[in-house]
């Protein structure tokens, strides 16, 4: 209950800024707020697996991708070449297949979003469940190599599939109906509704791991942090603990992919590329790696800066940036520095050398 | 029965014989020490008791259960709880934090109930907290309760690492060397403890070369040197072996 | 196969693979120096090319190249000096997210100074068309200039470390830093060294190599990734094993063109490097010993 007040604070922002923005007119920043929060949901859930469980993921993106790229080719790509075929039979029986006519008005059969989600989401967590049980039990430079290989061959399958679209990616995704009445779309119409849907989303995904972290789970895995030893000696079956935070972080990923593709109408490669990945440790690093708070402030900051187009051509360079100089100078995370309380040591250090002279 | 036996345990790394045929009983309600110089060979032998890393020969067996294969986590499982030589804390975590993850063995939430919140998960975590407090209480501790743990003073580490293994409620507690590092008052203190801790009916086996903690609470007391075990005894008879003497004082 | 078709992939594995061992080299000499992996390997492979290119407007080849060598030299000194030096004992994920983070503004650098487009040096003798005939196969001459240049930097590292004084105080500085220090070695410095050297390696294997492979500012991370495959398939730290295994890896990459498309030649080394720290991290060629007595 605590915790679920604890965002409320967060809740209020959010109807501030959408309040804000239509007294002022600038309703088209919402737009960019609600692609920053599913972005911040895939942080959050990174944010789990590399500050509280300690496991370095350069392969993020690769499970966002894996969730939109699904969702977007399911959704897509016209099942009627293989409409005779058991599964699509089966698929059909189930409710699980949605007919219609595409621009040129040929028949078509698609997956509804709803299944292509599930089946998204199902994906990047079985593959997050084969690729984490050997790539898990590395460590340091060994792990960060592999994940980022990972998110790598990712990046090259869309690349080069057809069925993903290769260079182009995939666009034309529809809507993807919620509930009656809530539509993740692009649609100018539905931009406050996605704006709510995005940061309810969010603010969902956000008390869950707040309540995780302060559970049995979450101090399990917060001792792992600490001494891998120690937890082991305690009880906690570490690697099995590391493989489900790294589930549950595919499992994020792989939402915001899906709903994020709805909403922009479509995916490509440069989703699953390396400098995404990079981009999300990053963000999580600037947050203070074990601070579920600031890798969602700054996961929201950062992406709606980047997506406005601040930094211009600098973006990349802009995060890599970021990157060394919170390594360099604060590697507890940018809210960690605290800057009023350095200032005023400074200031006494100043004053008792001067006194120190006297 | 004995509650752990250890028959011919052998272990090798690479040239090195760091345990070399050892074999020892320990009976439930006892205090049992192993002594011996720097280098003898305890914290290897702790470290195949506990499963961090398997024996080159030889076989551990826990209240009639042979442990070869399984792992540290299995092994505290079964009811095997340690401390370390150099105290391991998570960092980052209060005192009483620290202790919670002690009881997890004692509990069940998952990952599914935890974000959840299922109800029956309220109890659990209410359980667990007033456990861990109580546990802080005995070992005179309570007041650090929410003090981060690495902040806290090096006998209160040790207090607290104490306490986090007691959360296990095991059935045999392995201490290694839980006087290092301590001046003659906080090891007079970590003593009674430990007598507290048996009183509870919790046996323990500790490693350490202080001699007079182990002289003062060991029910018996095996000694180690160079891997071999050169005597297994009272206290008494064993300070009044020479041979022990002799690796103690040197020889003339 | 025909014997011709063999050789050629034959002699395109040695070359590839030939660059893929300098780049590992290169991983090794900071790795054994400091225990860091350096993330950002692959640029010093792209400054270097780079570098050359656009030197040559303004002098011949040669002096172009040996210019590029040494400014990409600076370039590993600066990075060191920077953002390696003053760190006390910091974790291996914070080094792994500077390196990182090098890796991506030298990109960034790159990008905004030569642009995304593709170029190339010149071959050094004839062109693309010129062709040496190998057992009946039609090798480019610019193969042997990368299989020699590669050849003499191991054979000059060799050197180097075995009969200079301060190549054997970076190899004590290598086998315990400590005591390296103890004994007097201003490890700093050797650590400055280390970069040096692999940024020089890392320049003139861009150069020799671009007039084949072509010079991009984003060629750096999948040349770094190949790289550590080759290092960690080596048994990392080890430049003999690099070699074997940078060949090995090269081979296997010009032979899988057969088997699968193009676009996932990535994807099959990238795969190999999965399944060679899943299987065997200690490398083909290391210790099962070593590798759990180092950190990772």
């Amino acid at each position: 209950m605590k915790k679920l007040l604890s965002v409320l604070p967060l809740l209020a922002v959010v109807i501030g800024v959408h309040l804000l923005t239509s007294a002022t007119d600038t309703m088209y920043y919402l737009t960019q707020m609600t692609m920053s929060a599913y972005y911040s949901l895939l942080i959050i859930g990174l944010c789990v697996l590399m500050g509280y469980a300690g496991q370095i993921s350069l392969g993020h993106a690769g499970f966002f991708a894996i969730g939109g790229y699904l969702s977007a080719a399911l959704t897509t790509r016209s099942l009627v070449p293989y409409q005779d075929t058991a599964l699509v039979n089966l698929l059909d029986s189930v409710g699980m297949i949605l007919s219609g006519h595409d621009l040129y008005g040929e028949a078509m059969l698609v997956v509804s979003p709803w299944a292509a989600c599930g089946i998204a989401v199902c994906t990047a967590a079985l593959i997050a469940v084969i690729i984490g049980i050997p790539v898990l039990k590395l460590k340091g430079h060994y792990l960060a190599m592999a994940t980022l290989g990972f998110g790598i061959i990712i990046y090259r399958v869309a690349l080069a599939l057809e069925y993903f679209g290769e260079a182009d990616g995939i666009s034309e995704v529809p809507p993807f109906p919620l509930l009656s009445g809530l539509t993740i779309s692009g649609n100018f119409s539905d931009r406050i509704q996605n704006y709510y849907i995005a940061w309810g989303l969010l603010l969902i995904g956000m008390v869950l791991l707040l309540n995780l972290m302060d559970s049995r789970v979450g101090r399990a895995l917060r001792g792992i942090h600490g001494s891998d030893e120690a937890a082991g000696a305690m009880g906690v079956n570490t690697s099995r603990f590391k493989l489900q935070t790294f589930v549950l972080s595919a499992v994020f990923a792989a939402i915001a992919g899906v709903c994020l593709t709805h909403y922009n109408g479509g995916i490509g490669p440069s989703e699953a590329g390396v400098m995404k990945s990079v981009r999300y440790v990053a963000i999580v690093a600037v947050g203070g790696m074990a601070n579920l708070w600031g890798a969602l402030l700054m996961g929201v900051v950062l992406n709606f800066l980047s997506l406005r187009g601040v930094f211009g051509s600098y973006d990349d360079a802009v995060f890599g940036l970021i990157l060394i100089l919170i390594m360099l100078f604060a590697p507890n995370g940018i809210l960690s520095l605290n800057i009023r309380h350095r200032l005023k040591q400074l200031l006494r250090r100043g004053k008792q050398d001067r006194e120190g002279e006297v | 029965m004995a509650l752990l036996e250890i028959k011919q345990l052998n272990k090798r790394f690479g040239g090195l014989h760091a345990v070399n045929d050892v074999s020892f009983q320990v009976e439930p309600g006892q205090i049992k020490a192993v002594i011996g110089p720097n280098g003898a060979g305890k914290t290897t032998l702790f470290n195949m008791i506990s499963g961090t890393f398997p024996p080159t020969s030889g076989s551990v067996t826990f209240q009639g259960r042979d442990l070869r294969g399984k792992k540290p986590y299995q092994v505290a499982d079964l009811g095997m709880a340690r401390t370390f030589q150099n105290i391991k804390m998570f960092n980052g975590m209060t005192a009483l934090e620290n202790v919670m993850v002690g009881r997890h063995v004692q509990s069940n939430a998952g990952f599914l109930s935890s974000m959840f919140r299922m109800p029956w998960t309220w109890k659990e975590e209410r359980a667990i907290r007033d456990k861990s407090m109580e546990l802080l209480a005995l070992l005179g501790i309570e007041e650090h309760a929410h003090t981060d743990a690495s902040s806290l003073a090096f006998g209160q580490q040790r207090a607290v690492e104490l306490a986090r293994a007691l959360a296990l409620e095991p059935t045999l507690l392995l201490l290694d060397e839980p006087a290092a590092g301590l001046n003659i008052y906080e090891t007079a203190e970590v003593g009674r403890l430990i007598t507290k801790i048996r009183d509870l009916g919790i046996t323990v086996l500790l490693v350490e070369h202080d001699m007079s903690l182990v002289m003062d609470i060991s029910d018996e007391i095996v000694v180690l040197c160079f891997g071999e075990k050169i005597a297994e005894d009272l206290p008494p008879a064993i300070q009044q072996n020479p041979e022990v003497i002799k690796i103690y004082l040197g020889e003339e | 196969m025909t014997t011709e078709l063999f050789i050629q992939y034959l002699m395109a594995g040695i070359t590839y693979g030939s660059i893929y061992a300098i780049v590992a080299i290169g991983f090794n000499i900071i790795y054994n120096t400091t225990g860091i992996i350096n993330f950002a390997q692959g640029e010093f492979v792209m400054f270097g090319g780079m570098i050359a290119i656009s030197l040559l407007h303004f002098m011949p080849m040669p002096l172009a190249i040996a210019l590029a060598v040494i400014i990409t030299m600076v370039i590993g000194a600066l990075i060191e000096i920077c953002f390696i030096r003053w760190l006390k004992s910091p974790s291996v994920l914070r080094m792994i997210i500077i390196t990182i983070g090098i890796s991506i503004l030298s990109r960034e650098v790159a990008v905004h100074i030569w642009g995304e487009s593709i170029r190339s040096l010149p071959y050094f003798v004839g062109n693309e068309i010129s062709s040496i005939p190998v057992f009946g196969a039609r090798i480019s001459p610019q193969v042997l200039w990368v299989v020699a240049a590669s050849a003499l930097m191991v054979i000059f590292l060799g050197i180097f470390f075995r009969t200079t004084s301060i190549g054997r105080e970076m190899r004590a500085c290598a086998s315990n830093r400590k005591a390296a220090t103890l004994c007097g070695i201003n490890t700093q410095n050797m650590v400055t060294l280390s970069f040096i050297l692999s940024a020089g390696m890392g320049a003139l294997a861009g150069c020799v190599m671009s007039p084949i492979t072509y010079s991009q500012y984003d060629m750096g991370t999948g040349l770094a990734i190949k790289g550590f495959t080759v290092a960690i398939l080596g048994g990392l730290g080890s430049s003999g094993g690099a070699v074997t295994a940078g060949i090995l890896l090269g081979v296997i990459e010009a032979f899988s063109v057969s088997v699968v498309p193009l676009a996932f030649q990535d994807a099959i080394s990238i795969a190999i490097l999965l399944i060679i720290l899943f299987v065997r991290p200690q490398g083909l060629f290391g210790s099962k010993e070593a590798a759990g007595l180092s950190e990772f």
